[in-house]
């Protein structure tokens, strides 16, 4: 198969509501550990 | 237990089992055997990944890890969301591309056969043990503070797994396991209720985790860079990332679960669901733990939490120092309770200075009370040299057996079992699928029927399940157990990954370099696991790092680039 003819993998579809492509996808799962690591520093300095 | 708890438990266990071979007992085809057939939604296989990945030793040795250290084992999950979203992107399209049954096909496609042997026979020494430990732990907790034989516990367990997954082969795996998912985050949610109604009147979760916080069990972020201490941020980023992405990228168990996917969008989502939920839930299963801590420093904990071990020498040695060590305990820990009331009552009233002083009193007498618990162990020790010191692994189910209502105790008890019989029926079916695929057919029996090999896969499941059964019999560990299963894949996977990642990013590099390099990076990782004194998550990065860059040394000395195999063009 040449590479010409392979679908890419990147550009199928997500079906995910506002998440139209995978980057954006990925994004946002960066941007939920962020959000986690932030949370977990603020209870550690909030209650140590 | 009560007949009602034994009733829960059986019926929970036995019925999801039964049900997951029924649904599944007309899998004929080795295709359908090994990936399933292939109509996985999404949701499921996220519920499988994790199923897969969190044994009974997640939720029985995590909270006492959360009791005993704090949250900061969290810190460990930390590369977990990057890995997946690199195996997203780079392994699984193509896993999905070539239509493997298991990963180390890639790896025979890519290099040659002797180092997709190497990979495969990798993943069978590792995960063979692996399944041994998933089996052992709960069982050796279980049937201690239950007064079951350990060997039938074993033996039972294990027996059970093996029948469902001999029948319906992935498919049974997956199918039961979103059952036993479900069962343990009912367990573990209802006990996570229940802790906080048994928290003392007038105690908020405010001033409970004040308390625990002032323990120091809620540091969950260290980001200083110190190569000695287990667990700091940069390890879990680095060294976790590289351990999950060996572990979710390589390690058959998992591979075989997403491969199951209808189409690359349910896999890939399967996926991140795993990369979205990993910490939080980590993190609650901890914070349980942080929280029973909590609980007992207002209600007295037994000295020593394997408490039939601590019964059995109090009654057996008669000159026995234990039950002067054991008031001793108690009379420091009221002295403790006390100064921790008054700690928090200067914190409701709002004088902080009243409160800073408070608190430095309730750590000293902590300490001394944890300096009485040391010496019960030294006792304990002496009077009997082969016991194992660490209790933190009976925190968990003591506080389930002693403060649970019963029915639910049956529940929790079922949630320990359904998870060690999840993680081990996807060690199982994977253990078979590259025994058959890469071993079997590949170099043993080359031209046999679809229906030998189902035949021959049924019985690998079963050589598997006994060999894991006979490692859980004869297993003596002395570590935290889930530390213990951690331990063996951060020594084991960071060669397996260097493959993949010099498969797909270095197409200069052959197999004889590959195999050769991965060869000795692993007798080194071996000895430096054994020599020195860093923490093991770093072992998954440098194992990793030094078999790409010997490969690289390697290859330069074979000479000339190697052909891009077909397989990754």
């Amino acid at each position: 198969m040449k590479p010409a003819d392979k679908p890419d993998p990147e550009a199928e579809t997500t079906g995910l509501p506002g998440l139209r492509t995978w980057r954006a996808v990925y994004l946002v799962v960066a941007g939920v550990f962020v959000t986690w690591v932030g949370l977990l520093w603020l209870l550690m300095k909030r209650y140590s | 237990m009560t007949p009602l708890d034994y009733a829960v438990l059986f019926v929970t266990l036995l019925g999801i089992a039964a049900y997951g071979a029924w649904r599944t007992r007309d899998r004929r085809d080795l295709n359908s055997y090994l990936k399933g057939a292939g109509q996985t939604h999404w949701l499921a296989i996220g519920l499988s990944v994790m199923a897969t990945q969190a044994s009974a030793v997640t939720f029985l040795s995590t909270p006492g890890q959360g009791y005993e250290s704090g949250i900061g084992f969290v810190q460990n999950y930390f590369g977990a969301p990057f890995a997946l979203i690199l195996i997203c992107i780079f392994f699984l399209p193509l896993f999905r591309r070539l239509n493997v049954h298991t990963a180390y096909e890639f790896l025979g496609r890519r290099f040659d056969a002797k180092t997709r042997l190497l990979g495969a026979a990798l993943f069978l020494f590792q995960r063979g043990i692996g399944a041994g430990i998933t089996i052992y732990a709960p069982a050796i907790v279980l049937s201690t503070v239950m007064g079951w034989s350990l060997d039938l516990t074993i033996v039972c367990s294990g027996l059970v797994v093996i029948v469902y997954t001999v029948v319906g082969g992935s498919d049974a795996v997956s199918l039961t396991q979103r059952y036993q998912i479900g069962v343990i985050f009912a367990g573990m949610i209802t006990a996570f209720f229940i802790l906080l109604a048994k928290l003392p009147a007038g105690l908020t979760l405010g001033d409970a985790l004040t308390v625990a916080g002032g323990f120091h069990k809620l540091e969950a972020v260290d980001f200083s860079i110190d190569f000695n201490k287990r667990y700091t941020f940069w390890s879990g980023i680095l060294g976790g990332m590289f351990l999950a992405l060996s572990y979710f990228g390589t390690d058959q168990s998992q591979v075989q679960r997403y491969l199951h996917g209808s189409s690359l969008r349910e896999s890939r989502l399967g996926l991140m669901f795993n990369a979205v939920c990993k910490i939080p839930m980590q993190f609650f299963i901890l914070l349980l733990g942080a929280l029973v801590f909590v609980f007992y420093q207002f209600e007295r904990p037994p000295v020593f939490f394997n408490q039939t071990v601590w019964n059995r020498e109090v009654q057996h040695a008669a000159d026995s120092k234990l039950p002067a060590i054991e008031q001793e305990f108690n009379a420091a820990h009221a002295e403790k309770q006390r100064l921790i009331q008054h700690w928090l009552d200067a914190r409701h009233a709002g004088d902080a200075t009243a409160e800073a002083a408070a608190r430095a009193q309730a750590l000293s007498a902590y300490d001394r009370s944890e300096a009485v618990r040391g010496r019960a162990k030294d006792a304990l020790v002496a009077a009997n040299p082969a016991l194992d010191r660490k209790d933190s692994d009976y925190v968990f189910i003591t506080f389930i057996l002693h403060y649970l209502p019963h029915g639910l105790i049956g529940l929790l008890v079922a949630a320990f079992f359904a998870a060690t019989m999840s993680s081990k029926a996807g060690e199982l079916n994977a253990l078979s699928s590259t025994t058959i695929v890469d071993l079997y057919r590949h170099v043993i029996r080359r031209d046999a029927t679809d229906r030998h090999y189902v035949v021959a896969s049924r019985c690998f499941t079963v050589f598997w399940g006994l060999v894991a059964i006979a490692f859980a019999l004869f297993a003596r560990m002395s570590e935290n157990l889930i530390e213990a299963g951690n331990i063996v894949g951060s020594v084991f996977y960071g060669v397996p990954l260097a493959l993949f990642l010099i498969a797909f990013f270095l197409r200069r590099i052959g197999g004889t370099a590959a195999f050769w390099a991965a060869v000795v990076t692993q007798a080194l990782v071996i000895t430096c696991y054994f020599t020195l004194s860093i923490g093991y998550l770093w072992y998954n990065f440098l194992g990793c790092a030094a078999c790409v860059l010997l490969s690289l040394i390697l290859q330069a000395v074979i000479g000339g680039p190697k052909p891009v195999a077909t397989a990754t063009a």
